[in-house]
């Protein structure tokens, strides 16, 4: 090859290595939402969309508003937000003793696993009438719905995190002649810790459409009752109100979510 | 105390792992085991701990350990398996409080142990802030904290670079220097065992068995990096390992 044609050809060589790594951008979500709104406002203030199609959101804040200094938001959401923690920490705390549980031994591993899988595909809404024969039409039901809605999701995410504690570790212990109670409280429940989080994500949203359903049978205050009211009236605003009152529920239980991780795995990579 | 193991053999399922091992481990000596890869060399050591159960022969530990032995049979693994979520205070602490060694008594055992592997400043450091080589000091100083009567060191140096091998391997012989512990050293390093064992078991590949025991007189601390004895030793070893690491080489797994 000759020189001239090597000095012709002098470029920098193309970067090809970006992407691939998503990053933090703090404001981004908050972006689309509020863009979403403003989309919606301008649309129903200038008749684009019609009134029945989307209630304005500025009259969904007004009616936000008339709720809250009635008094009655405090009423429906303290109601709702009790049956859910109930519901939820007694689905939750079960399904996480029987995740380590199944992960730990073998014959519960063999006798419940088919069992789990049995019953995670039922659709909790259908048994709501079963339950409410069995636990009353008062607040049993609806934590018993919740309850069993969070546990077998939590099951199925704990006993996978609990397969995947590294065995190493397991091995490290016994060799150190730790006592079994000292390897799955010290070894196995923080190891498995991650992965028990992120099922808890999952469940505590099935926890929320649960407690919109429980709360259509036989409750007089509630989000879930008011949304159905409303739905019933056809009163897009105070519906509008009912679902946004549950999205934020739901960011909320995210982000707590999201706090109790940065806070128990801070020892990871 | 010493260990003896007599005739072991051991399979898993169809495949011959072991065949009649017989070895003396004494008391205050390094002992290393060097074969190809597959030979069998971890699994041995796993025997010798009670991790695992041989399949024929006898592990016959003789005499008693000291009184003061917490955990007489005690690994260092080639990962190093500590816990990602303690501190390294606290992985040490973890094989304490099994032995109801709280409060003042762990802190002054986790301090000396941290003081001689050199870990002081790091107590409170995570895991996942540490080098390897420092991940395995601490690894170190958690078995010294237990007071082993026997130390079984599983590859304890090939997760780490070359360098910093050396200087573990330095740290290992001041430390034996120091107080001379026993201590059976599974490795693939000819250059690590001809540095570290006072005896050297050549295995052959699958099915495992001894090829010879090689015994080196140097005291440890006169073996430096490069010593003509050395050098011949480990050309010696290399040539007993050479054929055989070749045919386990183009064995097929079975797995």
């Amino acid at each position: 090859m000759s020189e001239t044609s090597n000095a012709a050809e002098i470029r920098h060589v193309p970067f090809r290595g970006g992407g691939f790594a998503p990053s933090p951008r703090r404001w981004v979500g908050f972006a689309v939402f509020v863009v979403l709104i403003a989309l919606a406002e301008i649309g129903t203030q200038t008749g684009f969309i019609t009134p029945l199609t989307l209630p304005k959101p500025s009259d969904v804040l007004k009616t936000f508003g008339e709720l809250y200094s009635s008094g009655l938001l405090w009423k429906h959401l303290s109601v709702s937000l009790s049956r859910l923690v109930v519901g939820a920490a007694l689905g939750a705390s079960a399904g996480i003793a029987v995740g380590v549980m199944i992960g730990l031994f073998s014959y519960v591993r063999a006798g419940l696993l088919p069992l789990v899988a049995a019953l995670f595909p039922i659709p909790k809404i259908a048994l709501l009438p079963l339950f409410v024969i069995w636990f009353g039409i008062d607040e049993g039901s609806k934590y018993a719905l919740i309850a069993f809605g969070t546990f077998t999701p939590t099951v199925v995410a704990t006993y996978g995190a609990v397969d995947n504690v590294d065995r190493n570790l397991i091995r490290m212990g016994q060799s150190f002649n730790l006592s079994w109670m000292s390897i799955v409280r010290k070894i196995v429940l923080p190891g498995a810790m991650p992965g028990i989080l992120s099922g808890l994500r999952i469940s505590l949203a099935i926890a929320i459409i649960l407690l919109v359903a429980a709360e259509m049978l036989g409750a007089e205050y509630g989000i879930g009752a008011y949304i159905l009211e409303a739905g019933s009236l056809y009163d897009l605003e105070r519906l509008f109100v009912g679902v946004a009152i549950l999205s934020i529920l739901g960011v909320t239980l995210s982000a707590c979510i999201g706090m109790i991780e940065r806070r128990l795995l801070r020892w990871r990579v | 105390m010493d260990i003896r193991l007599s005739a072991v053999s051991h399979h898993y399922d169809q495949t011959e792992v072991l065949r009649d091992i017989s070895l003396e481990i004494p008391s205050g000596k390094i002992v290393c085991i060097v074969g190809p890869s597959g030979c069998g060399k971890s699994t041995l050591l796993r025997l010798i701990g009670g991790l695992e159960q041989p399949s024929a022969g006898e592990i016959l530990q003789i005499g008693s350990p000291p009184a003061d032995c917490l955990n007489p049979l005690t690994y260092i693994f080639q990962d190093f398996a500590l816990l990602p979520w303690r501190t390294v205070r606290g992985n040490i602490s973890l094989v304490l409080e099994d032995h109801g060694i709280h409060g003042q008594a762990a802190g002054d055992i986790i301090n000396d142990v941290l003081a001689r592997t050199k870990l002081s400043d790091f107590a409170d450091a995570l895991p996942k802030q540490l080098s390897g080589g420092m991940k395995q000091r601490v690894a170190i100083a958690r078995a010294l904290a237990v007071n082993p009567a026997v130390m079984l060191m599983d590859e304890p140096l090939s997760a780490l670079d070359s360098q910093t091998r050396e200087l573990l391997m330095d740290d290992l012989v001041n430390l034996w220097s120091r107080t001379p512990f026993t201590a059976v050293y599974v490795t693939h390093n000819l250059a690590e065992a001809v540095r570290l064992g006072h005896s050297i078991m050549v295995m052959s590949r699958r099915p495992g068995e001894i090829r010879e025991i090689v015994h080196l007189d140097t005291p440890l601390h006169q073996r430096g990096l490069g010593d003509a004895e050395m050098e011949e030793k480990q050309k010696y070893l290399w040539h007993l390992m050479r054929e055989e690491a070749r045919a386990a080489d183009a064995e097929l797994v079975h797995v």
